[in-house]
């Protein structure tokens, strides 16, 4: 019960790098763009925002520059695939492998130093609820990203913007017909991920677990990459995924507050393990797959 | 303000396809110069320890040739699931499988000897290798599922496991504590090829590889076969031509190569199984197979040019104070370098005429 409690109101926490990251490669895989390199612009938005928090810049800050450093780097991305046209798999790798060698570059001066946190905001009468009102005490930026995840989820359904994203991921061709710059939508999808991923790894570094610690993204990224495909491309789903994850990531610690002798490298190994059975669950249903999948995806617009 | 238009060329350029690795690792030096002088670090000093020290004595030479062994391996073996449009990205745990299982020969057997005991142990590494890269085959096979994303998320499960058992079952007892196993006997390591330095028979077998690499992509039917299937799905279904066939025979000949890489380590210069065991191999031989374009005989070159940038970076930690994510960094930016470069294979730069009125 108690196991219960903790998972209960460490989830959401938990599980907001997952879900920033996993909603910006979303809008990027909607696009038509499978961006790889998630996990190294998670890294050095994670490097620089503590960087920043640390010399004194403030969260706001961290978070605003651990944001446009993982843009930067996804730009670089953007251009060598939707400009030079070059393979999207090997671009991602190469843009992951800099982008975590980058971060510990610049973090090394500061390895396992630590900042403050934030405070929690909790929600009267709520959070006295027995069992559950731990849920309704989280720090601002999941309280943020509980807002944002049903805003992008509007904007993609019902506005004009999410209809021009839709287009240019599913027919590429026909949406440069009609004489949409569909090279600069993608640019853009990409540069959203690359944000998103920086912030996502800001949050890691500077408020859920204050401290910079060489790789310490730890996967994050590549679960994120994992969690759209799960959320089969769309943002409710990649939400309960994220809080699946969250959750997943919080058992370890539960499993040992009640006593479970379990190898502690089998709970840490679990988010993976999860990762590689949802993944085969949800895509063995190949027709839900086909349905909701991006039919553009990573596919360069001229071969 | 006039810009330049990249225009499709009428057939590939040979020249530019040689040159594109050379142009990438000129970009990627020239960069990543800048960058240490950024942090303060002298770039002369940089440069001169890690592209040119490394050839001016014979042992260091020697390590080079060492580390290229592993490169070599993995890098064959991910190629030509590449060339498929296989993207095995997991070398990393199948070969950490593969030092797991060839070390469970002489953990179990720490008495045994005789001569079979190192070619056993490449063996059961190849094994590991490909018993690990079978769980991603059958995942895509059968379950439709992302290889990319399960022979990842194998790799963090292998660190795993590998960290349970050198703190676990398999942590020498009389090594003081430290997570690794014991120091394997004698007649569990490789014999040494070159006197006086660490580099064993393992680069024999890296260099046979190649040229069974080599026969299977560019002169077999099996080989052909693969490749319609990565450059015409379409026609290769046409021909009959099975592609879940293709997607395990690449997984496993990656896993297989990556497995034999990981025995070869414990085997060699290690000699027990440390959780260092990999110091990235299996990422660094994807930059190793792009950048020797895929090609069997390209790769033996750009291993080498990979093992160079390992032992250089050692040397510029240790005489001019690089940090060692240095050598990251580097690697990333050699890869993006060359997929730059070879975009100018296909495609040339094209200045619009400015109007002349």
């Amino acid at each position: 019960m108690i196991a219960i409690e903790f998972i209960l109101a460490g989830m959401l926490a938990a599980a907001t790098p997952f879900l920033l990251a996993a909603l910006g490669e979303l809008v990027a895989e909607r696009s038509g763009v499978l961006n790889l390199g998630v996990e190294g612009m998670m890294a050095i938005g994670a490097a620089v925002g503590f960087i920043t928090v640390y010399s004194g810049g403030g969260h706001v800050m961290g978070f605003v520059l651990g944001g446009l450093s993982g843009a930067a780097l996804s730009l670089v991305f953007a251009f060598v695939v939707l400009v030079l046209h070059a393979n999207q798999v090997a671009a991602g790798l190469a843009i992951g492998i800099m982008g975590l060698g980058l971060s510990a570059y610049f973090g090394k001066p500061f390895e396992s130093f630590t900042v403050t946190g934030a405070g929690k905001i909790a929600i009267p009468v709520l959070t006295d609820l027995p069992a559950i009102g731990g849920l309704f005490r989280q720090d601002i930026v999941v309280w943020l990203s509980l807002l944002f995840a049903p805003a992008l989820w509007y904007v993609l359904k019902h506005s004009k913007l999410g209809l021009l994203l839709r287009a240019v991921g599913e027919n590429p061709h026909a949406a440069s017909a009609i004489g949409y710059p569909v090279i600069l939508i993608r640019l853009s999808a990409v540069a959203f991920g690359g944000l998103m991923a920086g912030i996502a790894g800001a949050y890691a570094s500077t408020i859920y677990t204050p401290l910079w610690a060489d790789g310490m993204i730890a996967g994050r990224g590549w679960i994120a990459v994992a969690l759209v495909v799960f959320g089969t491309w769309m943002v409710g789903r990649v939400f309960l995924g994220a809080c699946l994850f969250g959750a997943v990531s919080l058992g370890g610690i539960a499993a040992q507050t009640v006593g479970l002798a379990v190898p502690s490298q089998l709970l840490a190994s679990l988010p993976y393990i999860v990762t590689i059975v949802v993944l085969g669950i949800i895509s063995s249903n190949r027709r839900l797959v086909k349905l909701n999948g991006i039919a553009s995806l990573g596919e360069p617009l001229e071969k | 303000m006039v810009f330049p238009k990249l225009i499709r060329r009428e057939r590939a350029s040979l020249p530019v396809l040689i040159a594109a690795p050379f142009l990438a690792l000129a970009m990627a030096a020239l960069s990543n110069l800048m960058l240490y002088a950024a942090i303060g670090v002298d770039p002369v000093a940089v440069f001169k320890a890690m592209l040119i020290d490394p050839f001016t004595s014979y042992f260091s030479f020697s390590e080079i040739l060492l580390k290229a062994g592993p490169l070599l391996l993995i890098a064959q073996g991910l190629a030509i699931g590449f060339r498929a449009k296989v993207f095995n990205i997991g070398a990393e745990g199948q070969f950490i499988l593969g030092a797991i299982f060839a070390s469970a020969i002489p953990v179990y057997m720490p008495q045994a000897t005789g001569v079979w005991i190192w070619p056993m142990m490449l063996v059961f590494g190849m094994l590991g290798g490909l018993a690990w890269s079978a769980i991603t085959a059958f995942w895509r096979v059968r379950l439709n599922a992302n290889e990319i994303l399960v022979s990842l998320m194998l790799s963090f499960v292998a660190i795993q496991l590998l960290n349970y058992l050198l703190l676990g079952p398999w942590k020498d007892p009389m090594g003081f504590n430290f997570p690794q196993s014991v120091m394997f006997q004698l007649d569990a390591l490789l014999p040494i090829l070159l006197p006086g330095t660490r580099v064993n028979v393992s680069l024999i077998l890296a260099l046979l590889a190649s040229l069974a690499a080599w026969f299977f992509v560019l002169r077999s039917f099996a080989g052909y076969r693969l490749e319609v299937g990565g450059l015409a799905p379409n026609a290769a279904r046409y021909a009959g031509f099975s592609q879940s066939g293709a997607i395990w025979l690449s997984l496993l000949i990656g896993g297989a190569a990556a497995g034999l890489a990981g025995a070869a380590e414990v085997a060699g210069p290690v000699g027990q199984l440390q959780r260092s065991i990999s110091t990235g191999y299996g990422y660094a031989a994807i930059i190793v197979a792009y950048l020797g374009g895929l090609h069997p005989i390209g790769i033996v070159f750009s291993a080498f040019l990979m093992a160079t940038l390992y032992i250089g970076g050692d040397n510029a930690m240790v005489s001019a104070g690089l940090p060692i994510a240095a050598v990251s960094v580097f690697q990333g930016s050699l890869l993006l370098a060359y997929l730059i470069a070879v975009t100018f294979v296909r495609r040339k730069l094209v200045w619009p005429h400015r109007p002349t009125a």
